[in-house]
Order: C-alpha cells, then sequence, then structure tokens
C-alpha cells in the first residue's frame, strides 16, 4: 500500500496558478458567506452546542436508536440491510439490483459510496451507474474521485467541465458558458432517470423515531433518483441517526448556511416509504464507524454532518486541493477520519495541518477537529509510522534541547546557528527551507550571550 | 512579583533585539526580571510533530528553569500555547502545572497582568499590519477571530494603538494562517510558501510598509517569502515597537 504523500501531490496542484487562484478565492467566499449567515442568527453558538449533544447522545445509545429506525422503516413498508463494510455493502446493492434485472442505477450525492468504492464494484459486474449530482457527474465523467464533501468539483476551471463534457457529452469544446454545460448535463442525464431499473440516494440525517430519511439537495436529482426508478435503494452510514423529528430543526437550519452559506438549500426531502407498487430498501453500513466509535480521542468525528466549512475555512485545503490527500475525506474532517481506515496508507495527513484550529471553530456540531490532529500525530509517532528524516530528526533535537551544554554548542557561534540546531526546522527535505524562502541571517551573538554581556551572570544591569 | 524571561530557542538563535527588547520593556515597567541561564526550548517542535517521548526531556527542562517564579513571560504565543495546553509529556506534578499555569505571552501579561495601556517613549510613524499568529488568537485568544461572531476586540492592537504615529492598514484576510505551522514549514514546504506569499502579498497590497507581530516564528517565515518575492515590506516585533524603536 502506498503511503500518500500530500505535499508532493500539492505542490503539483499549486503550480496550476489559475485552478488554485481560483480554488482558493471560491471556498474563501463560501467561508465569508458562511460567516455572515451564522451572523444572522444570534443563537448561532448555542445551536451549534444543541447540536453536538443531540449527536453526542445519539452516539452513545447508537445501537438501540438504529434498532428503533429499523422496526420504523420496517413498519413503513421499507426492507432494511445490515452491511458490516464496503464489501458487504456493495455485494447486497448488487444483489438487489441483480435479481432485479436492473442494469443502471441512477444515483444522488453520497459520500458513503465513495469511501465504498460502488461504482468500482458495480460497473465490472455489468451495472452502469449515473451519478446525477452536477458536480459528482463531472467528476464521474472525468473519472475522478470528489475533491469536496459538498461541490466536489470545485477544484475545476469551467473550461474545464467544458473539456470534459465535450469529450464526454459532445458539448461543443469552446463553450464554457455556465448555463451551456448545466443544461448540457441535464438534457444528458433526464434519459437515464426515466430508463433507470433503480435509484439510489444516500441521506443527511435518518429519524429514528419515524423510520425517514432525510436528503437536502439543491438540484432536485435526489428526488428524481429515488421518485422515477421501481426499486429504490438508500445507502446509510450508522452515524447519520437522530432520535426525532424535532431534532431535525437544529440541524437543517445549521447545515446549508454553514456548508454554503445559504439559509437553506433549495430541497429538503423526507423519503418514509415506498410508492405504491414499488419497493425501498435502506442500508445501514458500519464500515469501521462501530471501531471509530470505541476510540476516545476520535469518536467525535463521528458527529460530523458533512456541512464540508472545514474544508472551506481551511487555507492548507484551499491551497492543495481536495485530490491531494488521495481519500474518500479530505480536508480537516477527512485528516482525522482517513486514518482509522489506513494508519499506515494517511500517516501523512495529519501533518497537512498547520494546527491553527478555525476548522473547528466553524465546525456546527463542535467536533474538535484540531485538537484531534494533534492526537493523531502521536498515535503515529508512537505505531512507528514517522517517515524516518523526521522521527531522527526530533530525537536529535529532543537530545539537544534537553541539554543546556548541546543547545548553547549548537546555537552558540555566529555562522554554526543553522547548521545544527534549527536543522529540524529549516533544513531538512532537501533544505526545504530554502527553496521559496530566505534563510533568517545568524546574528553575531545569541540573546543569552548579550544577556551575559550586558546584564552579567547576576542578571544586574551593567 | 518575581518575573522570569523565557526567550524561545528561535529567538535566541535568529532574533536576539526580539529577547532584548521584551526584556527592556519589562525592567521599564519597573519589574524586576530573571532570565535563567539554563533555558533552551518549550520542547514545542518535538510535540507537534506526535514526539512526546522525545519532548519529555525538554519539557522537564523548562520546568526545572521555570519552577518557583510567579510569572514567567515570553514573546511568542504558540510557545506560551505549548506550555498552557501541551506540556504534558512528562507528570503533572503540582510544580509542572504551577508552571504551565503561571506562563504568559507578553502582550497578554501586559494587556491583562500589569493592564499597561500607556508606551510613552513609543513612537512608530508607519503604516503597520498587524499579524496574529493563530495560537495566539485562537489558544490565547488575544483577538477576535473571523468565524466567530462577537464584539470586536484585538489586544496586541489595543496595545499599538498607544504608540505615537503608527497607523494601521487592513489586509483582506486579517487572520488567515500564514503557513508556518513549526516542522509543517518544511514538511508542507509547497502549501507553507504558498501561503507565506498570499499573506505578505495581502499585507503589502492593503498597504503595510511593516508587519508588526507578537509571534515571531510566523515573522521568520513570512519575512523568508517577501525577500524572495523581493517585496518592500519590513517586519518587526510587538515588543520592539513597545520598547520604542523607530523603524
Amino acid at each position: 500500500m502506498k503511503r500518500i504523500d500530500h505535499a508532493e501531490a500539492s505542490s503539483k496542484f499549486i503550480k496550476a496558478k489559475d485552478h488554485i487562484d481560483f480554488h482558493d478565492k471560491r471556498l474563501w467566499d463560501l467561508r465569508q458567506k458562511r460567516d455572515r449567515e451564522s451572523e444572522s442568527l444570534p443563537e448561532w453558538q448555542e445551536l451549534r452546542t444543541l447540536a453536538s449533544q443531540i449527536k453526542e447522545h445519539t452516539l452513545t445509545h447508537l445501537a438501540d436508536y438504529l434498532e428503533e429506525f429499523e422496526r420504523n422503516a420496517q413498519r413503513n413498508g421499507v426492507t432494511v440491510h445490515w452491511a458490516r463494510d464496503a464489501a458487504e455493502h456493495n455485494q447486497t446493492v448488487f444483489d438487489l439490483l441483480h435479481t432485479r434485472g436492473a442494469k443502471t442505477l441512477v444515483k444522488a450525492k453520497s459520500m458513503l459510496t465513495e469511501e465504498c468504492e460502488m461504482r468500482e464494484f458495480l460497473g465490472p459486474r455489468g451495472i452502469e451507474v449515473i451519478e446525477t449530482d452536477l458536480g459528482e457527474r463531472i467528476q464521474q465523467l472525468d473519472n475522478e474521485p470528489p475533491s469536496h464533501i459538498v461541490v466536489p468539483a470545485v477544484h475545476k476551471l469551467r473550461t474545464d467541465v467544458a473539456a470534459v463534457f465535450a469529450r464526454t457529452l459532445g458539448t461543443d469544446p469552446a463553450n464554457s458558458d455556465v448555463h451551456y454545460l448545466a443544461e448540457s448535463q441535464r438534457q444528458t442525464t433526464r434519459p437515464h432517470f426515466l430508463a433507470a431499473g433503480a435509484g439510489m440516494i444516500g441521506a443527511n440525517f435518518a429519524v429514528a423515531e419515524t423510520g425517514t430519511v432525510v436528503v437536502c439537495t439543491n438540484e432536485g436529482n435526489a428526488d428524481l433518483s429515488i421518485n422515477l426508478p421501481g426499486l429504490q435503494l438508500a445507502s446509510i452510514g450508522i452515524e447519520k441517526m437522530i432520535p426525532r423529528i424535532e431534532h431535525l430543526g437544529v440541524f437543517i437550519r445549521m447545515l446549508s448556511r454553514n456548508a454554503l452559506g445559504s439559509p437553506i438549500t433549495q430541497i429538503t426531502s423526507h423519503f418514509r416509504a415506498p410508492r405504491p407498487g414499488t419497493e425501498m430498501h435502506i442500508i445501514l453500513v458500519d464500515n469501521g464507524r462501530s471501531e471509530r466509535l470505541g476510540m476516545a480521542d476520535f469518536w467525535y468525528s463521528l458527529k460530523c454532518i458533512r456541512c464540508g466549512a472545514c474544508m472551506n475555512t481551511c487555507p492548507v485545503y484551499r491551497r492543495s486541493g481536495g485530490l491531494s490527500y488521495g481519500a474518500t475525506y479530505s480536508g480537516p474532517i477527512g485528516v482525522i477520519i482517513d486514518p482509522t481506515f489506513n494508519l499506515r496508507k494517511y500517516a501523512a495527513l495529519p501533518f497537512a495541518s498547520t494546527l491553527n484550529g478555525s476548522c473547528s471553530n466553524v465546525c456546527p456540531v463542535r467536533i474538535n477537529i484540531h485538537e484531534q490532529i494533534y492526537k493523531w500525530r502521536q498515535v503515529i509517532s508512537e505505531r512507528g509510522q514517522l517517515p524516518m528524516v523526521k522521527k531522527n530528526g526530533m530525537k536529535l533535537a529532543g537530545r539537544i534541547l534537553a541539554s543546556p551544554r548541546l543547545y548553547r554548542a549548537a546555537i552558540g557561534a555566529a555562522g554554526t546557528g543553522i547548521e545544527y540546531l534549527p536543522n529540524f526546522m529549516m533544513y531538512n527535505r532537501m533544505n526545504a527551507w530554502g527553496k521559496q524562502r530566505e534563510v533568517p541571517v545568524t546574528p553575531p551573538t545569541t540573546f543569552r550571550q548579550w544577556y551575559l554581556a550586558n546584564r552579567g551572570k547576576k542578571g544586574k544591569k551593567k | 512579583m518575581k518575573v522570569a524571561l523565557f526567550i524561545p530557542c528561535y529567538v535566541d538563535a535568529f532574533f536576539p533585539e526580539v529577547g532584548v527588547a521584551t526584556l527592556e520593556l519589562l525592567e521599564r515597567l519597573g519589574l524586576e526580571v530573571v532570565y535563567p541561564l539554563n533555558q533552551t526550548c518549550c520542547a514545542q517542535p518535538m510535540a507537534n510533530s506526535g514526539c512526546h517521548q522525545e519532548a519529555a526531556a525538554t519539557e522537564a527542562l523548562f520546568v526545572r528553569n521555570f519552577k518557583g517564579f510567579d510569572y514567567i513571560v515570553t514573546p511568542s504565543g504558540s510557545c506560551t500555547h505549548h506550555i498552557r495546553d501541551h506540556l504534558t509529556a512528562i507528570p503533572q506534578t503540582p510544580e509542572v502545572t504551577a508552571v504551565r499555569r503561571n506562563t504568559f505571552e507578553l502582550v497578554e501579561f501586559l494587556h491583562d497582568i500589569l493592564g499597561v495601556r500607556a508606551f510613552p517613549w513609543a513612537e512608530f510613524p508607519h503604516k503597520v499590519g498587524l499579524h496574529i499568529g493563530c495560537s495566539t488568537l485562537r489558544a490565547l485568544n488575544e483577538a477576535k477571530m473571523s468565524e466567530i461572531a462577537g464584539m470586536p476586540f484585538s489586544k496586541p492592537h489595543a496595545l499599538l494603538s498607544a504608540v505615537k504615529g503608527i497607523e494601521f492598514v487592513t489586509p483582506a484576510r486579517p487572520d488567515e494562517c500564514c503557513g508556518f505551522g513549526g516542522t509543517f514549514s518544511v514538511f508542507e514546504e509547497p502549501v507553507s510558501a504558498r501561503m507565506g506569499y498570499d499573506k505578505v502579498h495581502d499585507h503589502r497590497n492593503a498597504g503595510a510598509e511593516y508587519i508588526v507581530s507578537p509571534d515571531m516564528s510566523c515573522v521568520m517565515h513570512q519575512k523568508g517569502c517577501a525577500e524572495r518575492l523581493g517585496l518592500p515590506l519590513k517586519f518587526i516585533h510587538i515588543a520592539q515597537v513597545l520598547n520604542g524603536a523607530r523603524a
């Protein structure tokens, strides 16, 4: 398993100047809209606390709420399946489609199916999956995973989309007008809705007391995906539970405000029962969530409602792009979730952060994201997953800095400073500091030397 | 009042003038300040890299050097953050917790503990962009954060406002991280440098001649970026300005 090299990948992203400029500005714009919208609600901080408490309560009583949800969904005429992991989920979906002869699956946005690599599983088994969310469709047609959990193709310029659509949908490559492009996607996706044997949605929330699946969208594609075909599927991560319908208001008031800076999504759909004469199946997926729930330092990440605000605010994410994380989840929430899937592969990700802390402040459910990033670094170090150059550098630094004598020898004389102590800070990774920055000039004396000369050993002014 | 001065390793090695200004300023305010001679570092570089075990001996040395003081004052927000919130690689004896509790970043010490609001000796006739490092901003809570609603406040700004002739400019993203991030600056060099470039451009576009900051590590990074870009920006620590530096 190849380790993800976030620094290397981000360097490629940064070289495309138009792209990074746009990406950074677009996401910062979302952050600012989010600031304005959240400031319009004087009770914003109280809502965050409530949302956090509801999620914390639900997660600490998860088994009960899952069973309540199952009972109510069954009462509504829905068949409920349980999937331990991605493989079980994908097999369940395949069996449902296969036994009913469905060859095409239209689907709405779902990070869970990305996590399960469902398209990659179904494709070779003869099932065509059509992403119907505009951003997801762009990414599917370009053979790339989503780079952002809310705006999946945000790293692309409209000229990139024009090129992808020209290649795959036969549009005019010279026309990058957004209306033209969106209309082209709409016209080419519509027939799939009508012809598909099955439709699939994800879930923003699953309400235990009613068995309802709640989906928040801006395009209406989730409604078309599930309201047209005869076989309706919903894949839901088990952490999406909330106890009662009255709790939904807390989250709905925050979700779109925090994600996009709009008061609410265009459409908030409640799916409860199959239409007459059709079937509806819900697949409740664990895929590592129970294990995460058992991690004392990291279970809080399960409160996430996937608003993406931590990505929009993250200065590192904005300048490296979601694909540079090489994982389903990117940005601050990604770097605390991805290591639970594969510590070795994703060991670099918790270091793709300056620990500035703005992610935790924008989180609508008060996940202590930057503190978890800090904690993950300890786990990675303790489990021997730090790069040798860093581990050895830290061992050396730890020895020098623990000894006044070695420390003074390292920085004591003018001109030798940068060769020893600040080595770990400056001159690692092939002189990384000096590539794009000037190195600080070593002054003639250290502060300590000045102090001894000017205040004397007893600390008196000379 | 027994006050100790902690000069972080990178200030000791690269920016002794910041240590001098901090010491002189505290002395001007009538304090007797002790500089424990065996001090090195707070252990933040190791701890932020996840290397707790490697941080332990340095943390223990820090506590040996600074135990018994009423206040430990340092011109660095991130070191204060480490000591206050993260110095946990060693057993938490009463001695350790007292050192952690008594450590203050210079601005909060002046603003909150001493309550100083006047610096009659200070004059800085320049256009200034203020850079507050992320630890100083979010962990020490020295100013309002742009992502949290509320009444604007800024302790560094409040102190600098007492300096004659100073003129503030406001960049488009005043509290965007500059990308230093400790070892992040070398292990994530491409993003770090890009963030630094964006930061110094933002200040320059706002018309800043100087970037003034309570955080010298951010400044070390930004200065390196500005010099490489050839931007006519100068950098100075807030202690130097408050101590009366004119340029």
